[in-house]
């Protein structure tokens, strides 16, 4: 079953081209990812979803409905959680989960069991006013106001950006949770690590979809065949890798050097032995899998670059 | 190559408490001059107030600290003076011209405009940015801010520069192109001291600090702990550390 359909959808803010001829389906009761650096987008493919925006052209439905002629009914089905967070600072944790319910005509009494395993954890500071809250702390807040009026679909604009690890693991394995009850949940992340959380994704940049599929088969896409290329002077590394007349992509990831290599068979000795020649002795080379930021580099250079 | 007995940050037993609670708690550790050091940490883990004391923001309670060769009692107008800040939040004046944010940030530090004029010519060319530098920065592609105000954090030639999340929300092919700026500048002697809570970030770094309830926890290369803590990223490393109870 489909919730969510987005038919070749634009939308421009003046000069800026937002969004550029989108397409995606959202299956029920998954998880879909939207993943992308800042501008790539996100937030409007939500404000769209959630009936704040209007399409320049194309068209959405969300559980049958079109977004412009039948908001008011796709409101009440919806959760949303915005990227900033914004309920009411001066409110106590009780009382901003309050007034969500009240809006929805619900109480927190009747839909507690939807909520307990997020609010129980903030429900020891519920006089708190939300603004004296710690980070994880207002997520969980947030979420839970999202969900109060039993929502059919949570959208979740960067829920984990400038959260620590920990509380940002504890969030995905929420979302799990949620997913299992037959939520299904929009989540965007500027991430890539957090794309294999989800069923599905979109890897979005400046308003254009990259590729959309499961993370599994977007990293079984990428064409070449990657190395991991080690030296204890990363600087002279990247410089020394550029400057090698078969080096396709060089880029920095963590430890390593993620290298490609234009011939289909490139040789590890000879790769070493340019490397030593040219002062880096200690260097070593692996065969690695590629990872989502590797498919999204990948598709980035051929997109813009070619 | 780095030398090892050349240290930049000296750290003992560093302490600071705010009436009954001990946000940071006996922390000591040294960084190398060039070297890249990653300093982590949950929400609340005493990061912040660790970094304050470092920059001469925040007078310790007890223990010893020295940055660039400066004592963080006695000589912080020194510290502020040879040490770089850049975070991802406040980098720099949005409806200022490239060529006035370089101007404001310089005679900050005290460095007449004409050399500042020329500056700004050779940062234009070296960051390939082919815009004038009376553009404003607001009509700057996010990539290229950034890659901005980390050269302008050196333009008063820092020994170290202060880094907070310098790569968030930037795309993956940026985000690289910020790190190698950081190899290049830890490559000319300059240490760059990272606090983050994005751990593939931490793994760029050469070593790094994970502090848990205001102590150090940890500190090694990215390599070794995850080796110690047999975990395949920094991440898992994180996870076990900052929750001691699974």
């Amino acid at each position: 079953m489909i919730d969510i359909q987005i038919g070749e959808v634009s939308k421009s803010f003046g000069r800026v081209n937002a969004l550029n001829n989108i397409s995606f389906d959202v299956e029920h009761s998954k998880i879909f990812g939207i993943i992308g650096p800042d501008g790539a987008g996100k937030t409007t493919v939500f404000r769209l979803i959630n009936t704040l925006y209007l399409p320049d052209q194309g068209k959405i439905t969300v559980l049958g409905y079109d977004t412009v002629k039948d908001y008011k009914k796709i409101r009440v089905l919806l959760g949303y959680m915005p990227g900033r967070f914004s309920l009411y600072q001066d409110l106590s944790v009780e009382e901003n989960l309050t007034f969500f319910a009240s809006i929805f005509g619900t109480t927190i009494k009747k839909n507690y069991y939807l909520i307990e395993d997020i609010y129980s954890q903030i429900e020891p500071f519920k006089k708190r006013k939300a603004g004296a809250l710690s980070g994880g702390m207002k997520q969980k807040l947030a979420l839970s106001c999202a969900l109060i009026h039993k929502p059919k679909i949570l959208l979740l604009d960067e829920p984990t950006t400038g959260v620590d690890a920990v509380s940002r693991k504890e969030f995905w394995d929420m979302l799990k949770k949620l997913k299992a009850q037959g939520i299904t949940i929009v989540v965007s992340t500027p991430y890539m690590d957090e794309a294999e959380l989800c069923d599905k994704v979109a890897l979005l940049q400046k308003g254009r979809v990259l590729n959309i599929d499961t993370p599994q088969n977007i990293v079984s896409g990428f064409s070449k065949k990657l190395m991991g290329i080690k030296a204890t002077n990363k600087y002279a590394l990247i410089k020394t890798l550029r400057a090698y007349d078969q080096c396709d992509t060089c880029f920095p990831f963590g430890e390593y050097v993620h290298y490609t290599d234009k011939r289909d068979k490139p040789d590890q000795i000879e790769i070493l032995d340019y490397l030593a020649t040219n002062g880096l002795n200690d260097a070593t080379i692996s065969n690695i899998s590629p990872v989502i930021e590797d498919s999204f580099m990948e598709l980035m250079v051929k997109k813009y670059e070619r | 190559m780095k030398d090892s007995n050349e240290y930049i940050i000296k750290v003992i037993d560093l302490t600071r408490r705010f009436g009954s609670f001990t946000a940071v708690d006996k922390i000591t550790f040294s960084v190398n001059k060039g070297e890249i050091f990653g300093f982590l940490g949950a929400n609340g883990a005493g990061k912040t107030t660790a970094i304050r004391m470092l920059i001469g923001l925040l007078a310790p309670s007890s223990g010893i600290a020295e940055v660039a060769g400066y004592d963080v009692y006695k000589e912080t107008e020194k510290i502020k003076k040879s040490i770089g800040y850049m975070s991802q939040k406040f980098s720099l004046y949005e409806d200022l011209t490239i060529q006035e944010n370089i101007e404001f940030y310089g005679g900050i530090y005290g460095i007449p405009n004409s050399v500042l004029n020329e500056k700004a010519d050779q940062l234009i060319d070296k960051l390939e940015l082919h815009v004038s530098k009376k553009t404003l920065l607001s009509a700057l592609p996010l990539g290229w801010k950034q890659k901005l105000a980390f050269s302008i954090a050196q333009i008063h030639e820092p020994k170290v520069i202060f880094l907070d999340e310098p790569t968030g929300g930037v795309d993956p092919i940026t985000r690289r192109q910020f790190w190698e700026m950081i190899y290049e500048a830890s490559n000319e002697g300059r240490t760059i001291f990272v606090t983050t809570h994005y751990m593939d970030e931490a793994e760029y770094c050469d070593r790094v600090s994970i502090m848990v309830s205001g102590k150090i926890e940890a500190l090694d290369t990215p390599a070794r702990m995850k080796e110690y803590y047999n975990c395949n990223t920094m991440n898992d490393v994180f996870v076990k550390l900052a929750r001691p109870t699974n």
